[in-house]
């Protein structure tokens, strides 16, 4: 049994099973009470639970395992158990239909990974992590397309373009508690096996490095340029798992870039970036995906459009809420920026220190970052402005703020969130014992990593001095209460207000070029096209089955003779 | 410490001289340099009016928004004195702490359910994402010029009288930096603050609803931002010596208020949608700037 696990496993493995069990703890006490409601599916509850464990048990099983073979068990057990969390409310047809796509595209994940797998077989006659190593090191440089395939199937499951398809479907079907999870550490199990390929082989990591950063910068860019647009709250925090994938992968890419050209204090700098992301990432949407899911409890919807004034109505949700959405932007005091700047500081770092025709790659780079930035915040000021203030934009019903059971687990969340933006030396320090596996040595940024806890400390400090200078200004002073100004118009009405549409419509309209070119689309077009020319072939009768399967056999058979 | 006080004290002058110019070039008498000073004054003595749809979030906004430009005025340095905050990438700080009092402004005006404020907030929030690429080409450029990740350490080994190319990018610099501050600070071209009609405004519209002392708390913030980006730009162009460096420092936020009056009192507001065209062609040039550093 022990040659199949790591009997003293990694700081890497360790790190990801403390992100699994932070976020899974967190998400069943939030699904207790959100799964009440739907007390009366006994059925569904039993296996949904079942599920709920099973999942967990792999995941953490993941990271410990060090046999190629029982990766793809255990990894297989991932993938169905997910599945079937994902298709809790059977009884809608979108909810199967979403569970599907997940289920074939996971499973195309599981093929990727089983053909990168078997190449290596075949070298070096043994599915052990240790032989992988052992042969690559060997032989650097052979094993690329192993490689590429392996992190191919890991980016299947982490959703960087273009095999994020299956995430802006499935996290919308999914119950809240689900979609937390699956966004917030499910997808990161992508994350992990990437890491871990990237431990195991040794290839040309600078044309590796520039791929992973090229795909990783447009998935940031995608994912947060489509999220704008949503009008489904979950939807909108789907594709937004898609940008911070891409920020994490191009913290990836980064760092392989640098490793291959030996410059080892970016490299630190974009790993380490990279890994705390991943951290941060599992804490902010897991908090977003959980209060999304008490605003669809509460007002019975997701469309932005029909939300509103939510924040008086629920302000404890509101507020953990707009903790997140602050954290999500990379804004300072919170922890989202601590892993950005790692990143940014990674590519300021590499500017002066590579090729000229590099330097353009990470120039792009760099505005690539500064925009998602930017446009996060327009996305999130959206989500949070729209749906939590103002009026409310159609009827609502009743809603009371929910109890203990889902507010502890959030707020335990935020307090992490925190953490890690005020005293961000304490989380640098555990990444630094991860960064000798990526072969790189530790994150030398001690002003930094002081620096930003100070600032981040000097931000909330001033905020509530200045917040106690107004108090004792506006002491004696008349304060009235009245309608917004309308600017001369007397009959104001909550339809007036602008809507989620109209916020982004300036936005939408500069970048209707992008936004309609469609890039993913047209190419998926093209490809159901092709593959309809060959729907003759799924005729319904069993007697052409039949005859495919001894064609198969058949040729397979003449093919080993042929080949041999 | 002396970089933060040279900016309140350039703040306390830099609307005023805005306006004197702009006063000037119309032949007004106007009113004098510390009117906008004198106002915001009387702002802090005065009550306030709330709407009944705003929550806390509309009366944390402005103290937030206050607090984040106090803490990116405190990172900018004084020549090769570093600012209160220092750190490698403290510009990275700078420009996501002044996005934080952003962030809650824009949801202040969402806070007020009013269609005018909502779309300021809309402009508002999609200019200035669209302009950060600029400040970080031109930060990125020179840190790359003097292989410095921290603003003390970018200015402190500039060298800008050290070759007539040096001098030359920083111009062109400063020239871009003081579009991004005015396009950060909603002025022309982008918006004009002293439109009559709501609907072709971006941050007056925004604010529309706050009154008395939030009003106050955040035209003072205008004004500091301002000083703020003007101190960044003498930042380029101070010497070694004490004394030249605080004479090039008040010539330089002087030279910026002037032209900025002048370029009120001479233009017209851009059509809404050549905004974006705008600035995509800032975000050109400071690429260009950086792809000659790049090649040197």
């Amino acid at each position: 049994m022990t040659e199949y696990f790591y009997t003293a496993p990694d700081a890497l493995s360790l790190w990801f099973i403390a992100i699994i069990v932070i976020v899974f703890t967190a998400g069943a006490f939030y699904g207790a009470d959100y799964l009440k409601a739907y007390r009366s599916h006994k059925r569904e509850l039993r296996l949904h639970v079942f599920n709920y464990i099973a999942v967990f048990a792999s995941m953490i099983a993941l990271p410990l395992i060090s046999n190629a073979l029982v990766f793809l068990v255990a990894w297989e057990i991932m993938a169905l158990g997910s599945y079937f969390l994902i298709i809790f409310e059977s009884w809608k047809s979108d909810t199967i239909k979403a569970g599907l796509n997940f289920f074939i595209q996971s499973h195309i994940s599981v093929v990727l990974l089983t053909i990168g797998f078997l190449m290596m077989y075949s070298k070096t006659g043994s599915f052990d992590f240790a032989a992988i190593k052992a042969y690559s090191s060997a032989n650097p440089g052979t094993c690329g397309w192993p490689f590429a395939l392996i992190c191919m199937g890991f980016a299947v499951k982490a959703g960087f373009v273009p095999f994020h398809t299956w995430l802006p479907v499935a996290h919308p079907a999914a119950p809240a508690h689900i979609s937390g999870v699956m966004s917030g550490v499910i997808i990161k199990i992508g994350i992990y096996g990437i890491f871990r390929a990237i431990t195991l082989f040794n290839i040309d990591f600078t044309v590796a490095g520039a791929i992973i950063l090229a795909v990783a910068a447009i998935s940031g860019l995608y994912g947060v340029m489509m999220a704008i647009v949503q009008h489904n709250l979950k939807k909108l925090l789907a594709y937004h798992s898609i940008e911070n994938i891409g920020i994490i992968g191009m913290g990836i890419g980064l760092g392989c870039m640098a490793r291959g050209m030996g410059l080892d204090n970016v490299a630190s700098l974009a790993f380490a970036g990279a890994l705390l992301h991943t951290f941060n990432h599992a804490l902010f949407k897991s908090s977003l995906f959980f209060t999304a899911g008490n605003v669809y409890q509460a007002a019975h919807t997701l469309n932005v459009e029909h939300l509103g004034g939510l924040f008086r109505r629920l302000p404890v949700t509101g507020l953990f809420f707009l903790v997140a959405a602050v954290a999500i932007c990379g804004l300072p005091p919170m922890n989202g920026f601590v892993s950005e700047l790692m990143i940014y500081l990674g590519l300021f770092g590499s500017l002066g220190n590579m090729a000229a025709a590099s330097q353009l790659g990470i120039t792009a780079a760099i505005v690539a970052l500064v925009l998602i930035g930017g446009l996060a915040i327009l996305c999130f000021t959206k989500a949070f402005g729209i749906v939590f203030l103002g009026e409310s934009r159609s009827e609502l019903p009743e809603m009371k703020e929910f109890g203990a059971l889902r507010n502890v687990p959030l707020g335990i969340l935020a307090a992490i969130m925190l953490s890690v933006g005020l005293c961000p030396g304490f989380y640098v320090g555990l990444i630094n014992n991860i960064l000798p596996e990526l072969e790189c040595t530790a994150v030398a940024i001690p002003r930094t990593i002081s620096g930003i806890g100070i600032a981040s400390a000097c931000v909330i400090g001033i905020s509530l001095l200045l917040a106690l200078i107004r108090r004792i200004a506006t002491r004696k002073r008349t304060i009235t209460e009245g309608e917004t100004w309308g600017c001369g118009y007397t009959v104001p009405s909550p339809k007036l207000q602008y809507t989620a549409t109209s916020f982004v419509k300036t936005y939408a309209k500069t970048f209707s070029g992008v936004l309609k070119s469609g890039f993913i689309d047209k190419a998926a077009d093209a490809y159901i096209r092709f593959t309809g020319r060959f729907a003759f072939l799924q005729n319904g009768r069993l007697q052409s089955y039949i005859l495919y399967g001894i064609v198969f056999i058949v040729v397979t058979i003449l093919l080993t003779f042929v080949l041999c | 410490m002396l970089s933060i006080l040279l900016i309140f004290a350039a703040a306390l002058f830099f609307s005023g001289i805005i306006v004197r110019t702009k006063s000037v070039c119309a032949g007004r008498r106007g009113p004098g340099v510390f009117q906008p000073i004198k106002d915001v004054a009387r702002l802090f003595r005065k009550g306030a009016v709330y709407s009944t749809a705003t929550t806390a979030i509309f009366k944390a906004a402005p103290v937030i928004y206050m607090a984040s430009l106090l803490m990116a005025a405190a990172c900018v340095p004084f020549g090769n004195m570093p600012g209160l905050i220092s750190f490698e990438g403290d510009f990275v700080f700078f420009a996501y702490v002044l996005s934080l009092g952003k962030f809650f402004c824009i949801i202040a005006a969402l806070d007020t359910a009013s269609s005018f404020e909502g779309m300021g907030a809309s402009r508002e929030s999609l200019y200035s994402m669209l302009a950060e690429p600029v400040f970080f080409l031109v930060m990125g450029s020179i840190a790359l010029l003097t292989g410095n990740t921290s603003f003390a350490g970018i200015f402190a080994s500039l060298q800008t009288y050290g070759s007539f190319f040096n001098f030359g990018t920083a111009l062109v610099m400063a020239v871009l930096l003081l579009l991004v501050a005015m396009i950060e600070n909603s002025r022309l071209p982008i918006d004009d603050p002293k439109t009559h009609l709501e609907l072709t405004m971006v941050h007056e519209v925004m604010i529309l609803d706050n009154s008395g002392f939030d009003l106050g708390l955040i035209l003072s913030a205008g004004y500091i931002k301002f000083a703020m980006y003007g101190a960044i730009i003498a930042n380029l162009f101070l010497c070694g010596s004490f004394a030249g460096s605080i004479a090039i420092f008040t010539l330089v936020q002087l030279l910026c208020a002037v032209a900025i009056g002048l370029t009120e009192s001479f233009m017209a507001r851009f059509r809404m949608n050549h905004n974006p065209e705008f600035i995509f062609s800032l975000s050109a040039a400071a690429f260009l700037i950086l792809f000659t550093i790049v090649n040197l």
